[in-house]
């Protein structure tokens, strides 16, 4: 029984970073019918900005007095945030919209979101060579002893965090005008312009929240596993789309809530089986959700029109 | 026996009622039609006779033949073959090859016989093609047989689409709306088309029109529905001076 | 001439390659490239006929690659080589000349079967979820074959080398560019008689409207599933002359970078177009071994390169057309329809 609860709060805690990749994934998919198959390489450089951010702050490079590692923490995060949108951004302005404007079929930007993906990987690698970055450790590690059941400060606060930016996301699309008319595009896509919605403008927003989304998943996962390389977001990117679509794509409730799903599934099933059968056993059950609930846990059947 | 007997159809979209406890009857040799205002579930009916739907409750039954739990490819196989509102061809293949395409149901050899080309794919390869060929010639469109429907004017596309729908044989022909988004004297055409249809091949149609001169011209019969329940049935003369059907289209308030 | 053009072309080239393999006018390395090349032929053909002609998004052609290797390289170090796992073998090795396309046949029907596995489930899901469910299958086949320890887990599996060595002692002559050249030929014949048949011309209606087609007869599951069969029986072919080509199989090699650069061959010839996928198969391969010198910069370069190739034709090599459409005298050669 102890040994779940461990297992649960461990599960809680891979579960949170599938959950943060897979709202990305989510969010553009709801906007653009894009799997940005590049958004787990986001991740992997959201990571990568954290450990030069951190790594500056603490004076590593020189230049300024080291500050105290919490007051690293708060501001590497937001700066990571803002500075991994800008290379979502970036990416949806260079590579996806030139070909959306050319009316390529989405298929084409889908393998271009691929490309992208090798690009970033294999061009981290080329810049800063094959050594593994160690994160830097911001925040002393405390123990919390309940019972037979131990917690990390650390554990904590990725699983509050997660939580608080879904609840964040959560009204955001709910109650801003952006929000709003990001649910107006996955809607109808051809009502939104007549409404005078500038679409592209909410195209950008949506790869804002999605790549800051991400950039906070890099910067926890860093944290938590603090040996940095550049093929981490490529596994971690994959299974946080399939989780997305367990959720139902396009609603990010689902995609909240398939992220913890696939998460809990991964380690249950470490738990009781060796390593080696995690991904056939957790795929597995994932198809058989997908077989019974076709269009995913949160999605909605469409009736289509004749 | 009639050809089409529809009994206590009742279709559900998520509580809303869109076809409620519909009874009709379409007998052979029979141009019939099916009216109603806006949203009163027309074309959910002709979806729950092609078996693009299950019914929630209620029959459909075909020469006979209960439908429940076909799909529309067996549907059609049967006999019963529709157009759409909105033409879907197959808009990148030739018109000869939307005429083939819908012979699935009969091409009468196997995936051996295919990849072996043996005699009898080829067989029935080329008399599919004759076939077709031929339809395309009594309809005078075989100048257009390797054309792609998207550069053929819109009534001639509305023509391709219901020679692909006569081309499997039907015994009831559904037509969802032919003349909609057509020219006056395109119209014209499509009536003559329809009657000439009606007068050569051995077969009943049912359409859906909003156009009243297509229908009260056509139709020897007309079945009203508004709400998805069925208002009033009768000659074109009656069904015009009907009490309920004016009400219907034109609100309480107008009568 | 229109009837007989095509395969005296091809006779002359199975000629020309048989003969410079046999006289060693190229060497292993350049023979090694022809035969990635007509291997690339067969992935990127077959997963055509799904991603192009029926307009569904598979990504983990790798998966039956990988199924297709594994069968065939087990069956053929079992049947005709001394081998550690597997013991002396169970039937004479001279056999192997005659074996060997049998053996790389049952591979492509476990393949298939597997196919079939995957495609049930996406039956009643939607849009991308195939995408989905093949990369979920396409996990599942390597991890699978990962805890199998009798075929070397993610060590790998090796031995077939010996087996084209049984080949050889046969007769002394470069059977694994027969092999390959023979079971492209074929494939490139099945997916022609295929599509250009009226049940294959189902497939593209399909694509085009998939609703219409149902209500028009099609039995469109069952077009889709076999469809889909076909494609992935052809890519377990793949898969066995694969690891016969390079004598040694590793789980890893046919991860979801395999399924992409499957991906990447089909829409940069374009989707649907048969020619296309030659085509852009045979630069592919090029294009890696080229720039094999420049090590990792490869993989920045070649996205690269391909990212710019799409921006200037956002349709493929081809576009949705085969070349006799771009050169109609062609035609007079070749009846492609």
């Amino acid at each position: 029984m102890d040994t779940l609860f461990q297992n649960l709060l461990n599960a809680l805690q891979w579960g949170s970073f599938y959950s943060l990749i897979a709202l990305g994934y989510t969010l553009v998919y709801g906007v653009l019918r894009l799997i940005n198959f590049a958004h787990g390489d986001i991740v992997m450089v959201g990571a990568y900005i954290a450990f030069f951010i951190a790594s500056a702050l603490l004076g590593v490079y020189g230049g300024i007095p080291a500050l105290p590692g919490w007051v690293v923490l708060a501001l590497t995060i937001p700066i990571t945030m803002v500075l991994t949108s800008v290379v979502g951004v970036t990416l949806e302005r260079i590579a996806y919209r030139p070909l959306r404007r050319k009316g390529a079929n989405r298929l084409y930007v889908v393998i271009t979101a691929l490309m992208a993906g090798l690009i970033l990987e294999n061009g981290n690698l080329l810049l800063l060579g094959a050594s593994r970055k160690k994160f830097p450790e911001l925040i002393d590690k405390v123990v919390y002893q309940f019972g037979p059941v131990s917690v990390t400060n650390l554990k904590i606060g990725v699983i509050l965090t997660s939580i608080l930016s879904f609840v964040i996301l959560h009204m955001i699309i709910t109650r801003t005008k952006a929000g709003m008319a990001m649910r107006a595009i996955s809607y109808d896509k051809f009502a939104v312009p007549l409404m005078g919605i500038p679409i592209d403008q909410i195209i950008v927003f949506t790869f804002i929240l999605g790549s800051s989304m991400a950039g906070l998943a890099g910067i926890l996962f860093a944290l938590s596993y603090p040996i940095l390389d550049p093929y981490m977001g490529i596994s971690i990117g994959w299974k946080a789309f399939i989780a997305a679509v367990v959720g139902g794509i396009g609603d990010i409730r689902g995609a909240f809530a398939g992220g913890f799903i696939l998460g809990i599934t991964e380690i249950m099933v470490v738990a009781f089986f060796p390593s080696s059968y995690r991904d056939l056993i957790s795929f597995t059950i994932l198809l058989l959700i997908l077989t019974v609930k076709p269009t995913g846990l949160f999605g909605m059947p469409k009736t289509t029109k004749i | 026996m009639n050809l089409l007997e529809i009994k206590d159809l009742t279709q559900l979209f998520s509580g809303i009622c869109a076809v409620s406890e519909l009874n009709l009857e379409i007998g052979h040799r029979q141009l019939v039609g099916l009216i109603g205002p806006n949203g009163a579930g027309k074309t959910t009916v002709f979806n729950l006779v092609s078996g693009f739907y299950k019914p929630t409750r209620g029959e459909i039954i075909f020469e006979g033949r209960n439908l429940a739990g076909l799909k529309p490819h067996q549907v059609s196989a049967l006999g019963i073959t529709r157009t759409f509102q909105n033409i879907r061809l197959w808009k990148e293949m030739s018109v000869l090859d939307n005429i083939l395409v819908a012979q699935h149901f009969q091409l009468g050899y196997g995936l051996g016989n295919l990849f072996f080309r043996t005699s009898r794919y080829l067989e029935r390869e080329s008399e599919m093609r004759c076939q077709a060929l031929e339809l395309l010639e009594i309809f005078k469109i075989r100048e257009y047989a390797d054309e792609t429907p998207g550069n053929l004017p819109y009534g001639m596309q509305r023509k391709v689409e219901i020679v692909r729908a006569l081309s499997s044989g039907p015994k009831l022909l559904l037509l969802d709306e032919p003349a909609a988004g057509l020219q006056s004297a395109d119209v014209n055409e499509l009536i003559e088309l329809i009657k000439w249809i009606f007068e050569q091949f051995d077969i009943s149609i049912w359409m859906i029109e909003h156009q009243m001169k297509v229908v009260m011209t056509l139709c020897s019969h007309i079945s009203v529905i508004d709400f998805g329940r069925l208002i009033a049935q009768g000659t074109p003369d009656e069904i015009q001076n009907n009490h309920e059907v004016i009400k219907a289209y034109l609100g309480d308030d107008n009568v | 001439m229109k009837r007989l053009s095509v395969p005296v072309l091809l006779l002359v080239l199975f000629a020309v390659l048989m003969g410079l393999a046999w006289f060693e006018v190229i060497d292993v390395y350049l023979q090694t490239i022809l035969l990635f090349m007509g291997i690339n032929v067969i992935i990127s053909s077959s997963l055509n006929l799904v991603n192009g002609n029926m307009g569904e998004f598979s990504c983990g052609h790798a998966g039956f690659i990988a199924v297709g290797a594994y069968v065939s390289s087990v069956l053929s170090v079992a049947l005709f080589t001394k081998s550690r796992v597997f013991g002396a073998p169970l039937l004479p090795p001279e056999w192997a000349a005659f074996g060997f396309p049998v053996i790389l046949i049952i591979g492509g029907l476990a393949a298939a079967l597997t196919g079939l596995l995957v495609a049930i489930p996406s039956f009643r899901t939607r849009d991308d979820y195939l995408a989905i469910i093949t990369i979920a299958a396409n996990y599942i086949i390597i991890t699978t074959i990962i805890n199998i320890d009798k075929i070397g887990g993610a060590r790998g599996f090796m031995g077939m080398r010996r087996v084209i060595f049984a080949m050889e002692d046969f007769a002394g002559i470069p059977w694994m560019i027969l092999w390959v050249f023979i079971f492209m030929v074929l494939t490139l014949v099945i997916i022609r008689r295929y599509m250009s048949s009226t049940y294959g011309k189902g497939v593209e209606a399909i694509r085009q409207d998939e609703v219409a087609a149902e209500i028009m007869s099609v039995n469109t599951n069952r077009v889709k599933l076999i469809t889909f069969m076909l494609s992935s029986g052809l890519a377990g072919i793949a898969g066995g002359l694969y690891a016969h080509a390079v004598g040694y199989v590793n789980p890893k090699s046919f991860d979801l970078l395999k399924s992409t650069e499957a991906l990447v061959m089909v829409y940069l010839g374009g989707m649907g177009s048969l020619t296309g996928s030659i085509l852009s198969a045979v630069l592919f391969t090029l294009l890696l071994e080229l720039l094999r010198p420049l090590q990792i910069i490869k993989w920045v370069a070649i996205p690269l390169l391909l990212i710019i190739i799409m921006q200037f034709r956002p349709e493929g090599i081809m576009g949705h057309r085969e070349l006799s459409d771009i050169f109609p005298k062609l035609k007079k050669f070749y009846k492609f329809k």
